[in-house]
């Protein structure tokens, strides 16, 4: 399980000459980024400040993402895709009379430039007026942070092929099977408008995720990190070596209500549904499942949640889509919901404060909290393991789709490495589970918690969560393997 | 490839998004040392360009080193040609507020209704002009442009959310078609109609657990295509190139031309050809320059062929790719994809069918869906579901949902409605591989019966 902790003594080999991209900038000079991006800051402020000299609107707003990513897949113990990518997305909003609407661009030349600043005011002019559109903000200050990792921005394919042949060469030892992707990529944001705002970030992200097959069973382990060196491919794939060898010849169990313990990859998976559920638009529009539940306690005393971007295991920028700081946010107190996220036009129209998490405009949805963290235990998953008399063991979930939005029921099936806990013990593989939970009853359930860790999932984007112990957790069915 | 789109949306009176986009650059796939590389630029200058293949190249050296084997390809021919799908009207040139204003009127129909707590539509266009060359000779100029809308209206009341969709969830349909399309919808004419039935679910009867008869509507009909035979049948998943994020399949190659796979009533097929219709997964050539093709999936029940490309074509001893390889976008690597994934129609005129059901549940519209990492397991349910009974459409049910193993299920069938009802539904939202692709794709299907299968576990206490 990953800690966040940056670890030692991994044996990856790591290249360090670093990929300096000669770029050409929007209006011909040509620059060369020192730090792995295809950008210099100066470059893309360049950019945002020709298209608002364009731009004939009564505001401008300017969102540039650059981004240099690449990813090695491999499955069946060989690299069989290895890609890379340098996309640009020069996203400009318009106000025009009141009426708010955005164009976007990847093309760099001052025609197109031009051509995308007068896109966004013509959209905007043809729609009805926007009673919520606010003015724009003016210059605001923003807390630093640090998530950028100059041995992230420079890994290369040959660091990851050689990592990846590893980890292919240890499961051929063991005869078994490895599928999976390495990847890293840098990532440049700047949001600046015509009211003098400017703000920036840059991060640098890293990704492992290995599966490990055999003829009758697998084993799954993934991380995600900032800084490369957090990641350590051979140790997850032997971790994903261990769960397919401990979940071999997987018996056949009814399903029911079972104690279910849940590691950290899977409740994130489960809780990620929740997130937007704590949007106040979500409430206005009667869409969430807090509809009527504020202030009432509807999880266990051990449930605590906040939005807090500047969790030192979060990812994301220190503003939102239009460029307010992000405040941290308690969600959820020992079990009682009691804050909403607010965008400015949502706190207005709510009488409150905006808090932040604003997505850009103009959109439908209002607002997201995107950088959940819960409050963790001191219990490990041996320890919940230790303690079930009859339990399921779950390594992830998988496909997980909302049945009731209200009671927020959820249907998943179990996968990679699902196990029969009895006496305290792991008592081998099952086959995998179909469930159906309400997320409610879920977090009313849960006896244990862990540590919390920056969990990876496919379902979800990454969160700071414990792995927790669950009674009466609902399996409805069973699949054939 | 020069991808440009407009995405509009409106909710309870006002505009909600606004966007129009453009993007240009080129994908640069190559073979060198016998493995593959992949790289992509927006710099389109030669400079750009030429360090985009280098980069290419290099990553294809880095890939060898982990290399069992050189990658090898089925044969194909080389192809010079143009090709653009037929529309009518260019929804680009349509007036953005013509547009909007059309969403606005759906949405007053919907929040005319007493109940309905929120009304929402939305738009989207696509113009994809895309050029493939390859170094073995082909040129192949295409351009598609797609389109698509949808409304819900959606209704909270006693500790209940209940929503109905039109023409389908999630979007709403979408074909390659021009803005015609929309206006063949009628979305203003059918807004009241969901906004009551939303309101109608709440003191409609909760859907039995049990096993029993099911009708389902087309457009269920074509996800539960697209999830328990499209995804089956990609043999890139069969080889386990997927099995660290999508999964695998239980379509082992063992099992073609072997396995029955539904009852001798079943024929689907992989259809990407304008004849087949202007679905999401219709194209002249796939993004590796196989030209379109119809593949029998389902040949009488039987299982019968692949989704594939040339090099997992190669693997498997086929002679030829079925031409499935699509990308996203410039930035993407094309991967096996579906195309028009259809079942074709059966006999049954859809009177008929009620008639001729004694005791069933009519499921349409999905409301969610499910499905193990082999897609044996699936689980569905719809917004709307209707008792028939004594040959008869009855009361409502709401909360309708099924669940079982994909084999049985499509042998369960045994009536397949015909060409007047069949439809081909467009997916636009599939999700495959890392980095993550979306791919829309097509799902011709009209309603069919199957026996003895579950339903209303989603809802089990």
């Amino acid at each position: 399980m990953k800690s966040g902790k940056k670890k030692s003594g991994s044996s990856r080999a790591r290249g360090s000459k670093g990929a300096k991209a000669q770029t050409r900038t929007a209006l011909g000079s040509v620059a060369r980024a020192e730090n792995g991006a295809r950008f210099t800051l100066a470059e893309l402020q360049h950019i945002a400040h020709r298209v608002i000299e364009f731009s004939e609107a009564d505001e401008t707003e300017i969102e540039i993402d650059s981004t240099t990513d690449a990813l090695t897949r491999f499955a069946n113990n060989t690299i069989h895709q290895n890609v890379a990518e340098h996309t640009l997305a020069i996203s400009v909003r318009a106000v025009v009379d009141g009426r708010t609407a955005r164009a976007t661009t990847n093309k760099t030349d001052e025609e197109s430039l031009r051509r995308v600043a007068a896109a966004a005011a013509t959209l905007a002019r043809h729609q009805p007026e926007n009673p919520d559109l606010l003015p724009m903000l003016g210059p605001q200050k923003y807390q630093k942070l640090a998530r950028y990792f100059p041995a992230t921005a420079t890994e290369n394919p040959m660091d990851r092929a050689r990592a990846v042949t590893r980890v292919c060469k240890l499961a051929e030892k063991t005869k078994q099977t490895a599928a999976g992707i390495f990847s890293s990529g840098v990532h440049q944001s700047i949001l600046a408008n015509s009211e003098g705002l400017f703000a920036s970030h840059q991060y640098t992200d890293a990704e492992f995720s290995v599966t490990i097959l055999e003829d009758n069973s697998s084993g799954w382990a993934k991380a995600s990190s900032p800084d490369i060196h957090n990641i350590n491919p051979d140790e997850l794939a032997e971790r994903a070596s261990n769960k397919a060898i401990a979940s071999r010849k997987p018996r056949d169990l009814e399903p029911g209500h079972y104690t279910a313990i849940l590691e950290p990859s899977a409740v994130l998976d489960i809780i990620g549904s929740l997130f937007y559920d704590f949007s106040a638009t979500a409430v206005l529009d009667k869409r969430s499942c807090l509809n009527d539940r504020m202030g009432k306690k509807i999880f266990g005393e051990n449930i605590t949640l906040w939005d807090d971007v500047y969790h030192p295991l979060q990812l994301g920028a220190p503003y939102d889509g239009e460029g307010l700081p992000r405040q941290k946010i308690l969600l959820v107190d020992r079990g009682v919901p009691k804050n909403l996220v607010y965008s400015r036009a949502t706190a207005k129209k709510m009488k409150t404060k905006a808090t932040g998490h604003g997505l850009p405009l103009p959109n439908e949805f209002g607002e997201a909290p995107m950088n959940l963290v819960f409050a963790g235990g001191d219990k490990s998953v041996d320890d919940m393991v230790r303690s079930t008399e009859r339990g399921i063991l779950v390594t992830r979930a998988w496909y997980i789709r909302e049945v009731d939005p209200y009671e927020k029921i959820l249907t998943g099936m179990t996968r990679d490495g699902t196990f029969l806990v009895e006496n305290g013990c792991v008592a081998g593989g099952i086959r995998n589970f179909r469930f159906n939970q309400s997320v409610i009853e879920m977090l009313s359930n849960v006896e244990m918690l862990g540590p919390v860790v920056r969990a990876a999932g496919e379902e979800s984007f990454e969160m700071v969560v414990p792995a927790m112990k669950v009674r009466d957790f609902h399996f409805t069915e069973v699949t054939k393997f | 490839m020069d991808i440009r789109q407009r995405e509009i949306s409106t909710k309870n009176g006002e505009v909600g998004t606004l966007l129009e986009s453009e993007s240009l650059g080129i994908g640069i796939r190559v073979i060198a040392s016998g493995a593959w590389g992949f790289a992509s630029t927006d710099r389109l200058t030669r400079e750009g360009v030429q360090a985009c293949a280098a980069q290419a190249v290099n990553i294809a050296k880095a890939s060898a080193l982990a290399k069992h084997a050189d990658v090898a390809l089925a044969g194909e021919e080389v192809y010079v040609d143009t090709w653009q799908n037929p529309f009518v009207k260019d929804p680009f040139r349509i007036p953005v507020e013509r547009q909007i204003d059309l969403l606005l009127r759906a949405d007053k129909e919907m929040l005319a209704v007493k109940g309905v707590t929120l009304a929402e539509g939305s738009m989207m266009f696509r113009k994809i002009d895309q050029l493939f060359v390859s170094s073995s000779g082909s040129v192949i100029h295409q351009v598609k442009m797609q389109s698509g809308a949808g409304i819900v209206a959606t209704s909270f009341a006693k500790s209940e959310i209940q929503k109905r969709s039109y023409p389908n969830s999630f979007g709403g349909q979408h074909s390659l078609q021009g803005y015609e399309l929309i206006e063949s919808f009628d979305l203003v004419g059918n807004a009241r109609r969901i906004g009551e039935e939303a309101v109608a679910l709440h003191s409609a009867a909760q859907c039995p657990e049990g096993t029993g008869t099911i009708i389902l509507g087309g457009s269920q009909l074509g996800l539960q295509i697209h999830e328990s035979v499209g995804h089956p049948i990609e043999l890139d998943r069969v080889l386990g190139q997927e099995a660290n994020f999508a999964g695998m399949s239980f379509l082992t190659v063992d099992k073609l031309r072997k396995l029955k796979y539904g009852s001798d009533i079943v024929n689907v097929v992989a259809d990407a050809r304008l004849e087949h219709g202007p679905g999401l997964g219709t194209f002249a050539y796939d993004d590796e320059g196989v030209p379109a093709q119809c593949t029998p999936i389902i040949t009488n029940g039987l299982f019968t062929g692949y989704l594939s490309n040339r090099e997992t074509a190669a693997a498997i001893g086929e002679t030829r790719s079925s031409g499935t390889m699509r990308t996203e976008n410039w930035n993407r690597l094309p991967i096996i994809r579906m195309t028009n994934i259809s079942l074709n129609p059966g006999t049954w005129k859809y009177d008929d069918l009620i008639a001729d059901t004694d005791d069933a549940i009519l499921m349409e519209t999905n409301r969610s869906w499910s499905i193990d990492d082999r897609r044996y397991h699936f689980q569905f349910s719809t917004e709307i579901g209707w008792e028939i009974k004594g040959g008869k459409k009855g009361r409502m049910i709401k909360n309708p949902s099924y669940s079982g193993i994909t084999t049985e299920f499509w042998n369960s069938c045994d009536a397949i409605c015909s060409r007047e009802h069949w439809t081909l539904w467009g997916t636009p939202n599939c999700g495959k591989g890392q980095p993550m692709q979306t791919m829309g794709t097509g799902h011709g299907a009209s309603p069919s019966r199957f026996r003895n299968i579950k339903v209303g576990v989603a809802f089990a206490k």
